[in-house]
């Protein structure tokens, strides 16, 4: 029984980790899909969540919800500021230039972070408290509870969003076609910003309820930010679905990895899979196949 | 020269290409022309390994390059140049057409970093010949700028030189009269002459009529992906068929 | 009169006197020290140039193969004793071996998704560096390391270190300068500008790509060598994702393309941590910062700076000199 309860918290703690990761790598897809840019700075914000969120309760010693409620709003202002600043005046420079930009944006803020609360790690205190539950002989934290409730409403909210919303629906416009997105009088500017706010305050939040299981530093961004990549590169890119199955699967690979093979290598498992994914087949395991163009 | 067997292109759901054949004769000027969306770029990047065609295969001299990629063609005899002209813009005039002669020449990294002897008199060689080139384009006093500053026309006129560079025995070249003007045009068909009469065959896809009439020996019509008729220019001009479908909505 | 070529050789004449009379002027200052590192950081960017500046690959894992070749210099000469020039070459070879073999995959990705495959690649070797504890030592290092030596000439001190690494960097330089003008460099330049006609024009790309980011493994590790016989230490720390974006802020900010530029870009952010103390905080913001300023205003990178500046002047003078004349 005990292999059993073993394997059942690897299970948990790696789809706990695989919601964050399905949730940052929805950030991803969502600017990709927007305007075909990656954006390199993704994992900035979902640090910025959790740092922020810190900030305001320790230093302003706000109670939780306002502090989050206010670091999420803050992140997603961060995200606005980025496209302004970095990513529009540079829409149509050299694909080259503008990766070096993004990553030197990505590299600003975190250069930011790190002047403005040091290297040290920051821990945040759990949502509802650290009393276990106690379910078929694992441990269920609550803030595991908190973790898979918040993604499946955020999931949730995105499919009413983009489905039935009209702004979530001339954001989908956008990503088939621009231009004829434009000449039906959508304000594709507009959406391109939409979109940059949608992604960091989803990775902010994704930051704030991790926050109380890892600890923060300045330079969680960098890892977090790469495996979520990994899971929407899995998902193939998608605002939904398959960014979810694609965060869910490596977390789990990565728990059971760490749990049966080796813990110290748990990061190099999450990296060794993207590459796998990006050398075999970059359209994603839950992706459609893109065909040749014109 | 050029052999097309059966060219069948499908993407996803729309069929390009259909089932296209025709030859190219050794030493011709041969034009494909047809109305916009007809497929001739397409063929264009299919005969050039940039597509592979969904059916079909493609013979240069005999040999089959159905499925090699691009860059084993310019050794093989085969270039082309592109509608959107695709010049190496940052690199000077003279460079771009070095790297023309670049199936002409062999030097490796080793001995390009070391600076073996035979390199230094290869390196000699792909400069004088590149400026020979330019001389016979006419660009000879402006090897040193940029690529990029160059004038529209002049510009075609490097991207033609690049690629005669190869020593080509046969050159493609898609839509090379957009956007000049008619002077420039006409120093075009002078240039295709005095290409195909140092041996080169050449295929142009084309839109301008005048053009294409003047120069080219045999002309294919394409039309919605299929061949619609091959022959020389007065039968094409009769041909009610290509009439009805292309030239007299012009 | 003064051809392009022979200008060339005129200037990476007086480019190796300055570097190798430098320590008499030097002799016994700290800043012999630093300018030993100036010299591996050099050799580094030239070689991730020759990848990002001219086949115009990025590259955010270059980092690994500078420590490929100092960890497996350090352990080889460490438990073998085997003489550190062979495992110099050992280092260079295996270095080069996984570039080439991870090149293909890894080159036929682009933009993004390069940068986060390589990205990725050095975080793999990174905590390959640190979690290896029984051959790397781990994170606390490896020490022990044995000085290079030519029979009883001993690089132990910062005189014999400098000329060490120079002689290798000048080298290092010197044959990059030679590929950045000849056919190769024509060819990876005219893959950086337009893929297609390069591919047209018979050039093999995706062979090419291969072979450039081998050269600059081997560079790279072949910096590593000597990095850990001269501190005879090193730890994974300085082989990490911010080492490169060190190297890859040094080669933007130097110039993409410019040989010469990745010694500026290398000197600047070598010497910069010496001369602001409280440089160690602002060090990741000002990085950012370069990237962002130098690729949205100054693209060339300082070399095009001062080229544009030298330019200017000579303009200036000849038209001083023509007004000289007419009076």
């Amino acid at each position: 029984m005990d292999k059993f309860s073993q394997l059942f918290q690897y299970i948990l703690s790696g789809l706990s980790n695989g919601a964050i990761y399905a949730l940052i790598g929805f950030g991803f897809a969502v600017i990709y899909n927007a305007t075909g840019i990656i954006n390199f700075a993704q994992g900035e914000f979902v640090m910025l969540g959790g740092m922020l969120t810190i900030f305001f309760l320790n230093v302003l010693k706000l109670p939780l919800v306002p502090a989050i409620i206010l670091s999420v709003i803050i992140s997603t202002i961060a995200g606005v500021l980025f496209e302004r600043l970095a990513i529009r005046p540079l829409k149509d420079a050299n694909p080259l230039s503008l990766i070096i930009i993004t990553i030197g944006a990505s590299i600003f803020i975190r250069g930011a972070a790190m002047l403005i609360w040091g290297k040290d790690t920051h821990a945040l205190p759990a949502f509802s408290g650290d009393n276990p539950l106690y379910i078929a002989g694992a441990t269920i934290l609550p803030q595991h509870l908190w973790i898979f409730g918040v993604t499946i409403l955020i999931i949730i909210a995105s499919r009413i969003f983009f489905n039935y919303s009209v702004a979530g629906k001339a954001m989908r416009a956008c990503s088939y076609n621009p231009r004829a997105a434009g000449l039906v009088g959508i304000n594709v500017k507009n959406m391109v910003m939409l979109s940059f706010a949608l992604s960091s305050a989803i990775g902010s939040l994704a930051g704030i309820i991790i926050a109380p299981l890892t600890m923060v530093s300045y330079d969680v961004g960098v890892m977090l930010g790469l495996k979520g990549f990994c899971a929407v590169i899995i998902g193939g890119m998608s605002s939904g679905m398959g960014t979810v199955m694609g965060g869910l699967l490596l977390g789990l690979l990565e728990s059971l990895g760490a749990g049966f093979i080796s813990a110290s290598y748990k990061d190099a498992i999450a990296f060794i899979i993207l590459l796998l994914i990006l050398f075999i087949r970059p359209e994603g395991l839950f992706g459609k196949k893109e065909t040749e163009r014109f | 020269m050029l052999r097309l067997n059966g060219i069948t292109k499908v993407f996803g759901g729309l069929t390009a290409l259909e089932d296209v054949s025709f030859a190219v004769a050794e030493g011709s000027i041969t034009g494909v022309i047809g109305p916009n969306g007809a497929g001739k770029t397409t063929l264009f990047n299919i005969v050039t390994g940039l597509y592979t065609q969904t059916t079909g295969e493609v013979y240069l001299g005999g040999k089959n390059i159905s499925f090699l990629n691009t860059e084993e063609l310019a050794g093989l005899g085969l270039v082309r140049t592109f509608q959107n002209v695709e010049l190496f813009r940052k690199m000077t005039v003279l460079e771009n057409v070095m790297v023309g002669l670049h199936t002409k020449s062999r030097s490796g990294i080793f001995s390009c970093a070391f600076k073996l002897p035979g390199q230094i008199k290869e390196e000699k060689f792909i400069r004088e010949k590149s400026l020979e080139w330019l001389k016979f384009a006419g660009l000879a006093d402006m090897a040193d700028i940029t690529a990029g500053n160059l004038p529209f026309g002049k510009g075609r006129l490097l991207e033609i030189s690049r690629a005669l560079a190869a020593g080509p025995k046969i050159i493609l070249m898609d839509e090379p009269a957009a956007g000049l003007n008619s002077r420039e045009t006409a120093e075009l068909a002078l240039l295709i002459r005095r290409i195909q009469a140092s041996g080169v065959t050449v295929v142009l896809v084309e839109h301008d009529m005048d053009l294409v009439m003047d120069v080219c020996h045999a002309i294919v019509v394409l039309n919605l992906g299929k061949k619609l008729a091959e022959g020389t220019p007065r039968q094409i001009q009769e041909n009610p068929a290509v009439i009805s479908a292309y030239l007299g909505s012009d | 009169m003064l051809t392009e070529k022979r200008r060339q050789i005129l200037i990476f004449f007086v480019f190796a006197v300055i570097a190798l009379g430098a320590p008499f002027f030097l002799k016994g200052n700290y800043l012999l020290n630093v300018f030993v590192f100036v010299g591996i950081n050099t050799m580094l960017a030239v070689g991730l140039n020759l990848l990002l500046g001219y086949a115009g690959q990025i590259s955010l894992g270059h980092a690994a193969f500078f420590g490929m070749g100092a960890y497996i210099s350090g352990i080889v000469t460490t438990r073998f004793g085997v003489d550190p020039f062979l495992v110099m070459i050992l280092s260079a070879f295996c270095a080069g071996t996984l570039a080439f073999a991870i090149g293909f995959p890894i080159l036929k990705l682009k933009g993004h998704y390069l940068a986060m495959a390589t990205l990725g690649f050095g975080i793999i070797m990174y905590i390959i560096f640190n979690e290896t504890v029984d051959w790397t030592g781990g994170p606390s290092g490896l020490s022990g390391i044995p000085n290079l030596r030519i029979g009883s000439l001993v690089f132990d001190n910062d005189l014999n270190n400098y000329y060490l690494v120079w002689v290798f960097t000048l080298v290092v330089m010197l044959l990059s300068i030679n590929l950045s003008r000849s056919r190769i460099g024509r060819a990876l330049r005219a893959i950086n500008d337009s893929e297609v006609a390069a591919r047209v024009m018979g050039v093999n790309a995706r062979i090419l790509k291969v072979h450039i980011i081998t050269v600059s493994a081997v560079i790279s590790a072949v910096a590593g060598s000597l990095y850990a016989h001269i501190m005879t230490f090193i730890a994974p720390a300085s082989f990490g994702f911010n080492f490169s974006v060190e190297l890859l802020t040094m080669v933007v900010i130097g110039g993409l393309g410019s040989i010469y530029g990745s010694f500026l870009g290398a000197a600047i952010l070598t010497m910069l941590p010496e001369f602001l103390r409280m440089f160690q905080n602002f060090d990741i913001i000002i990085y950012g910062l370069m990237l962002i300023l130098m690729t949205m205003f100054m693209p060339g990178g300082l070399v095009s700076g001062i080229e544009a500046i030298a330019g200017f002047v000579a303009a200036k003078m000849k038209g001083t000199k023509d007004s000289d004349a007419q009076a």
